[in-house]
């Protein structure tokens, strides 16, 4: 393993007028490993991979990829650091006025030389790959929730990125569908070995495909660690999360 | 009490009108630019003005056709009475061409493609295809805004010259076949006092309006906040704010250019 992590982050803070939704979160990922950051609805999570990816600018703070310092890169500079990513969206975010291909083409439509039959030819692996072959010419209005996100899914790879940032990649789908996503994530990191931020409230998921959990609470990464330190945690806030439990430290403000 | 609560609801209200114009210089500012960066986004650009030209084209027909017949009768019955029957054709032609073709067939236009421009936007926005786009290396505004800005600034006025002359030949069938006005002497008085400025003027006004109409429909689309509510918001933002900016700004174009 080399020395440098993918993904460095340090004392970020992003507030929206005055509500504080990160406050100081620091994070390593490294090169081939898969961390899950955990947290319950609308403690910040979506902003975190927001802001790594440059969607959201954090007020403070510092996000390193590669070494390379992103929070003080220029715009052009920015997009050449983006095509290391793949995102898939909570809700895949497909494009609704192009096909199934076209969406999953798109960055190589725009950012390869590579002429459409040849495109076509990649995008319909990569279906292969998260299991909807056949289905290139179909519009995005026309799957079901779980099949848009194999899409996405699809989508998001066809760059071969380095990185991956899943948004709640089992949010909607009953428990068979959300497993078989699992699976798909898991197949990917062993496949492409891509370093991935996943962020959930889905324990199962978080169980499944972590190398490392780490809990958002109050815009801080309160407890780090494996798997097995995570559910053997001694913090209550930890403890009240991952059993799901309406009692403990963790209030409705 | 009551007075500073108005006073309270006026200085909220202007503030936000100043922040969004604001908000659209800069949109325009970037828009600008995006004009210039390569590659244009030509196919895009070629979709939106099937879009908003294209498909405009029977809305803004009938607004003109009964327009410029409504004018011929009420400027008839109007110039009857000092016995100025003969002038029909030249109010018709003046007036559809300086003012109602570029202003109505604009407004109608607000109203078809501004709406679906804030709708289609603000959909993106709210199930983050946008935030996809910039995730995939892709400026949204270069991809999104430019084409439909540059096809609204090339067709609204193709779309006014349509206007004009079905709005004359729509004052023509009335007063030639409802009112008895004699054929020859409308088409000479239409002829012998409109002059190339008045069409070049709407024409001018008619792109000027088309940059309006998507700049605001672009950005009440972009900047959507709050889901489904909110793009119901941003779509009847996009044709009142279009619609307001198109009578105004006729007003100063108007007593500029002629």
């Amino acid at each position: 393993m080399s020395d440098q992590p993918t993904i460095r982050i340090r004392g970020l803070k992003k507030s929206f007028g005055n509500k504080v939704v990160l406050d100081g979160t620091n994070l390593d990922v490294w090169p081939g490993e898969s961390v899950v950051v955990i947290g319950q609805s609308g403690v910040g999570k979506s902003v975190l991979i927001k802001c790594i990816i440059g969607i959201l600018t954090p007020d403070e703070g510092t996000i390193e990829i590669d070494g390379e310092l992103i929070t003080a890169a220029g715009f052009r500079n920015m997009d050449a650091i983006r095509r290391k990513f793949g995102m898939l969206f909570q809700y895949a975010a497909l494009f609704d006025s192009l096909k199934v291909w076209e969406n999953v083409g798109f960055g190589l439509m725009r950012h390869s030389d590579l002429k459409p039959p040849q495109i076509r030819e990649i995008v319909e692996e990569k279906l292969r790959m998260v299991g909807m072959p056949g289905t290139l010419d179909m519009m995005p209005s026309e799957l079901s929730g779980g099949m848009r996100k194999r899409v996405g899914l699809a989508r998001a790879i066809a760059m071969e990125p380095e990185i991956m940032l899943y948004d709640e990649p089992t949010t909607g789908l009953d428990p068979i569908r959300a497993d078989s996503i699992n699976d798909l994530i898991i197949q990917l990191r062993e496949e492409l070995c891509v370093a991935s931020i996943t962020i959930t409230h889905d324990m199962v998921s978080a169980y499944k495909i972590a190398d490392r959990i780490s809990m958002l609470h109050k815009g801080k990464l309160i407890a780090t660690g494996t798997v097995d330190e995570i559910r053997d945690s001694d913090n209550p806030y930890v403890q009240q999360f991952i059993h799901g439990r309406a009692e403990g430290p963790i209030r409705d403000e | 009490m009551r007075i500073i609560s108005g006073l309270n609801w006026v200085g909220t209200r202007t503030l936000s009108y100043l922040d969004e114009a604001g908000v659209s210089l800069i949109l325009l500012t970037k828009v600008l630019r995006g004009i210039f960066k390569r590659p244009f986004p030509l196919r895009l650009t070629i979709q939106q003005m099937e879009e908003i030209g294209v498909r405009s084209l029977p809305v803004v027909i009938i607004t003109a056709i009964f327009t410029g017949a409504v004018l011929a009768l009420q400027t008839y019955s109007g110039f009857k009475r000092f016995g100025a029957e003969g002038l029909v054709g030249t109010v018709v032609a003046l007036s559809m061409t300086r003012e109602l073709g570029p202003v109505l067939a604009s407004i109608m236009v607000a109203g078809r493609v501004g709406s679906s421009m804030a709708a289609e936007l603000g959909t993106m926005r709210v199930t983050e295809q946008i935030d996809a786009l910039i995730t995939m290396a892709t400026d949204p505004i270069h991809y999104l805004v430019v084409p439909r800005f540059v096809a609204a600034f090339i067709m609204l006025p193709f779309l006014v010259v349509f206007a004009d002359l079905l709005g004359i030949i729509g004052g023509y069938f009335v007063a030639v076949n409802v009112l008895g006005t004699s054929s020859t002497i409308y088409i000479n008085r239409t002829l012998q006092y409109l002059e190339f400025s008045d069409v070049s003027v709407g024409i001018i006004k008619a792109a000027v309006f088309g940059m309006i109409i998507a700049l605001i429909g672009c950005q009440m689309g972009f900047y959507t906040e709050g889901g489904a509510e909110g793009v119901g918001r941003a779509t009847t933002k996009a044709v009142v704010g279009a619609s307001i900016l198109i009578l105004i700004s006729n007003y100063f174009l108007t007593a500029l250019l002629f």
